[in-house]
C-alpha cells in the first residue's frame, strides 16, 4: 500500500514537472510585454494592488490612444506576497512569458533580490515605490526608481522644518525599523536635523510584527516634551497613532512624508484626528490640476477607492516607460536585452510630467522631483 | 532468524539506495533539459530553494518521525544558519575571493552555528514532551527570530562593531560595510549556491541521516520514541540520544539556509517565521511521518505547487490550500486508502501485500 502512495506521489511530481516544461507558445503579435511584481496578497497587499491596478489602467489608456511607438502594451501582474524568494519566482515566471521591461517590484526587500538578477539578466525595471538606495545599487543601472529616493525625502524633511517652522524646537521619532523605505528617510533626518534649528529629543521605534499599538513610544514622546513628531511610514499604522495619541490627548505638530499620503481613506478613521497633519508628497488625491482629476475619477470607478502615491507613482511608471521608449525608437520584436540597453540611454534623456510632478533621471538611477508640503485642513489636503 | 534479519538489512539498503537513485535522476533530467534548451525560467529559479527546502524536510522528518518529537522551531535554526553563512560570506568578500573555498565554509559555519544553538536550546526544552515541546520551539523560533531583528553589526578598518540601536550608533568611519541590518537583514550575499551544489548538499544530508537512522545509535532513538520506559529500563541514555537527534536535525536545517543565502541577495529574518516552521511539518506530514522518500517528494511537490498555480491569479492561494487538503485526504484517509485499494489494489497487489 505504502509502494502506491509513492507512485502516486511520483506521477503527481511527473505531471508537474511536465506541467513546467511546456514552453508558452509564442504569439508573435507584436506588442510591448511589460511584467508587473508586487504584494497582490498577504499583510503588504494594499500597497501591490494599488500599484499595480493603476499600471493597468495606464497601459488600457495607452493602448486605447494608440499604444507606444505604433505597438499595443500587454501587461501582466505577478503576485510576490512581499517575500524576495517569490519575487524572484514571479520574475522567472515572467520570464517565461517574455517580459521585456518591469514595473516593479513595489516593495523594497523583494526588490533588491530583484534587482540583482535584473543586473543578471540585463532587463531594464522601473519600480514605482521601493526607495531605497539599496535597490539602484542592486540593480547595477538597470533598475530605475520612479519615486523619491529616502534620503531625499529625510533631508527635504528635516530642511523644511527647519525653515518653515521656526517655533518648534524639540523633535521626536517614530519609525518602523524593519521597513527600509521608513529606516532610510528616519537616518537622513536625524543627519540633517544637526545642521538645523531643532533638536531630536525622542526616537522610538516598532516593527511589522508589532505595529498595532503603540501606547508606549507615545508616551515616551510625551514625556520628552515633542512639539513635533515625526512619522516616516505608510498611513495605515499613522492612522492608528494618531487615534492612539488622541486618547492619551497628546497634540503635538505630527509630520508625515509621501507614505502617509491616504490616511483620509482608511476605513472607520476619524479624519478630524488628523486635523493639521503636515506631509511632504509628491501627490495629493485632492490636487486642482486636470490631469490628478481625472485620474482619482477614473480610478474610484474603477477600483472603488481613493488612489494613494503607490497608484500614482505606478501609473506614472507607465508614461515614463512610454516617454523612454518613444525617444529611443524602440520596437517590440528588439530583444529584452536590446531594450534594456535603449532605455537605460533615453531615460537619463527624457523629462515626463506625471501625476506625481516633473521628472528626470540621473545617471545613479534616481528621479529629481518637487515634493510638496501640504496640510489637513477640514478632512481635505491644502497646500501649506 | 538471522535470515529474516539479513533480509531486513537488505531492504533498508536498497531502500536507502532508490533515494539516492531518485535525487541523482532528478539532477540528470534537470541537466537534460538545461543543456536542451527546455528548462523553463521558473523551474529553474526554483531548483536550489528545492533542494534547501528538502533539506530542511528531511532534517525536520529526524526529529518528528525518527525521534518522535514535535518540534515547531525549524525555521529558527534555518535562519541562524543563514544568518551565520551570509554573515561569514559578505565578510570574507575580498579576504577570501575563492568561491568554492569560500561558499564550502560558509556552509559549514553555517551548520556549525545552527548545531550549536540546536544543543544550547535542546537542553532544557528535550526535558518536556508532547504538546509541551511543541510549543517552547514555536517560541524559541520566534526568539532566534527577534534576537537577529534586533543587532546591527558593521565592519570597518577597526574591526567589528554591534549595536542595537540603529545603524548610525555603529559610528562607522568611511568606506565602513554594514554587514547585519537589523530588521532589514543582510543584503548583497554573493550568489554562490548553484544547483549542483545543492544537489550535493541534498544526497549528503541524506547520507547523514539514512545512516544515523540505521545505525545502533539511530535504533536507540527509535526505542525512545516506541516505549520510552523500555529503552530507559535497558540502560539507554534518553537526553544523550533525544538530544543527538534534535542537534544533527538542526545543523542540517542550518545547511539549508546556507544554501537558502546564498541563493537570494536579500536576507530577512521574518522569512523565517512560524509559518516557515509550518510549511516544513507540512512537507514531513504531508510525505509521511518517518518517511524520507515522502518528504523529499513533498517538499517538491508544494514548493512549485504555488508557483504552477499563477495562472490562477487571484484564486492561487485558495486553490492551493484545497489542493493541500485533498492530497492530506489521499495520502492518509483511512477510507481513501480502504477504496484505492480495492479499485487499485488488484494493479499492486504483490507490492500492496509487501507495503502492508
Amino acid at each position: 500500500m505504502k509502494k502506491f502512495t509513492k507512485v502516486t506521489s511520483m506521477a503527481m511530481a511527473a505531471a508537474m514537472v511536465a506541467s513546467m516544461l511546456a514552453v508558452p507558445a509564442a504569439a508573435e503579435e507584436a506588442a510591448f510585454k511589460i511584467g508587473g511584481i508586487g504584494p497582490l496578497t498577504g499583510a503588504a497587499a494594499i500597497y501591490g494592488n494599488s500599484a499595480l491596478n493603476a499600471v493597468q489602467m495606464a497601459v488600457d489608456e495607452v493602448n486605447a490612444a494608440g499604444g507606444i511607438n505604433g505597438y499595443q502594451v500587454e501587461f501582466n501582474a505577478q503576485d510576490d506576497e512581499h517575500d524576495a524568494e517569490k519575487s524572484v519566482n514571479a520574475y522567472n515566471t515572467l520570464k517565461d512569458w517574455g517580459m521585456q521591461m518591469l514595473v516593479g517590484t513595489v516593495t523594497t526587500t523583494p526588490c533588491i533580490a530583484v534587482a540583482y538578477e535584473c543586473a543578471n539578466d540585463n532587463l531594464f525595471a522601473l519600480t514605482p515605490s521601493a526607495s531605497s538606495p539599496e535597490v539602484t545599487a542592486a540593480g547595477a543601472g538597470n533598475v530605475y526608481q520612479l519615486c523619491f529616493t529616502d534620503p531625499a525625502q529625510g533631508t527635504a524633511s528635516a530642511q523644511y522644518i527647519g525653515e518653515n517652522m521656526p517655533e518648534i524646537t524639540k523633535v521626536a521619532v517614530l519609525y518602523n525599523s524593519s521597513d527600509a523605505y521608513s529606516t532610510g528617510i528616519y537616518e537622513k533626518f536625524v543627519e540633517e536635523a544637526e545642521a538645523q534649528a531643532f533638536e531630536v529629543v525622542e526616537t522610538q521605534t516598532f516593527t511589522e510584527d508589532s505595529n498595532t499599538d503603540f501606547s508606549a513610544q507615545i508616551q515616551a514622546c510625551m514625556d520628552a516634551g515633542a512639539e513635533l513628531v515625526f512619522l516616516p511610514f505608510y498611513y495605515t499604522e499613522a492612522s492608528i497613532v494618531l487615534k492612539q495619541a488622541n486618547e492619551k490627548e497628546f497634540a503635538p505638530v505630527w509630520f508625515g512624508v509621501d507614505g502617509m499620503d491616504g490616511i483620509l481613506g482608511v476605513e472607520g478613521f476619524d479624519t478630524s484626528l488628523a486635523e493639521g497633519v503636515m506631509l511632504l508628497t509628491p501627490f495629493a488625491a485632492d490636487a486642482d490640476d486636470e490631469a490628478t482629476k481625472a485620474f482619482v475619477a477614473e480610478f474610484e470607478e474603477k477600483f472603488g477607492d481613493t488612489p494613494t502615491q503607490f497608484a500614482a507613482d505606478g501609473y506614472d511608471c507607465v508614461y515614463a516607460l512610454k516617454a523612454a521608449l518613444e525617444e529611443a525608437g524602440a520596437t517590440p520584436d528588439m530583444s529584452a536585452s536590446d531594450i534594456a540597453d535603449a532605455l537605460k540611454d533615453a531615460f537619463t534623456k527624457i523629462e515626463v510630467t506625471g501625476l506625481t510632478g516633473t521628472m528626470t533621471w540621473n545617471e545613479n538611477c534616481e528621479v529629481s522631483k518637487t515634493p510638496q508640503a501640504v496640510v489637513i485642513k477640514d478632512g481635505a489636503y491644502v497646500a501649506y | 532468524m538471522t535470515v529474516m534479519i539479513e533480509k531486513m538489512k537488505k531492504k533498508t539498503r536498497t531502500n536507502n539506495l532508490i533515494n539516492y537513485a531518485i535525487v541523482i535522476a532528478a539532477f540528470a533530467v534537470i541537466q537534460v533539459m538545461k543543456s536542451t534548451g527546455n528548462l523553463s525560467s521558473l523551474l529553474n529559479g526554483l531548483l536550489i530553494p528545492v533542494c534547501s527546502y528538502i533539506i530542511l524536510a528531511v532534517s525536520l522528518n529526524l526529529v518528528v518521525g525518527i525521534s518522535g518529537e514535535l518540534s515547531l522551531g525549524h525555521a529558527g535554526f534555518m535562519s541562524v544558519g543563514a544568518f551565520a553563512s551570509a554573515f561569514f560570506s559578505k565578510s570574507m568578500l575580498d579576504a577570501i575571493p575563492f568561491v568554492p573555498l569560500r561558499f564550502g565554509l560558509a556552509i559549514v559555519i553555517g551548520a556549525a552555528a545552527a548545531g550549536v544553538i540546536g544543543v544550547l536550546i535542546g537542553i532544557p526544552v528535550l526535558r518536556l514532551r508532547g504538546d509541551y515541546l511543541a510549543i517552547v520551539t514555536l517560541a524559541f523560533g520566534e526568539i532566534i527570530k527577534n534576537v537577529i531583528t534586533i543587532f546591527y553589526i558593521g565592519i570597518d578598518g577597526n574591526g567589528i562593531h554591534v549595536s542595537m540601536k540603529d545603524k548610525m550608533s555603529l559610528h562607522l568611519e568611511e568606506g565602513g560595510n554594514v554587514i547585519l541590518n537589523g530588521p532589514q537583514g543582510i543584503s548583497g550575499t554573493p550568489k554562490n549556491a548553484t544547483f549542483l551544489v545543492g544537489v550535493l548538499l541534498v544526497l549528503i544530508t541524506l547520507f547523514i541521516v539514512q545512516n544515523l537512522i540505521n545505525s545502533r545509535d539511530g535504533r536507540a532513538i527509535m526505542s525512545i520514541r516506541d516505549n520510552r520506559i523500555a529503552a530507559e529500563s535497558i540502560g539507554l541514555n534518553v537526553t544523550k540520544y533525544k538530544l543527538m537527534a534534535f542537534t544533527v536535525s538542526a545543523a542540517l536545517a542550518g545547511v539549508a539556509g546556507a544554501l537558502y543565502a546564498h541563493n537570494l541577495s536579500s536576507l530577512v529574518a521574518s522569512k523565517f517565521d512560524f509559518n516557515l516552521s509550518i510549511l516544513a511539518l507540512v512537507f514531513v506530514v504531508l510525505g509521511g511521518i518517518g518517511s524520507i522518500r515522502g518528504s523529499i517528494i513533498a517538499a517538491v511537490v508544494l514548493t512549485a505547487l504555488p508557483e504552477m498555480l499563477r495562472f490562477l491569479s487571484d484564486y492561487r492561494m485558495l486553490i492551493y490550500a484545497i489542493v493541500l487538503i485533498v492530497m492530506m485526504l489521499l495520502n492518509w484517509s483511512p477510507k481513501a486508502l480502504e477504496l484505492r485499494e480495492r479499485y487499485l489494489g488488484r494493479f499492486f497487489k504483490k507490492t500492496a501485500k509487501e507495503g502492508k
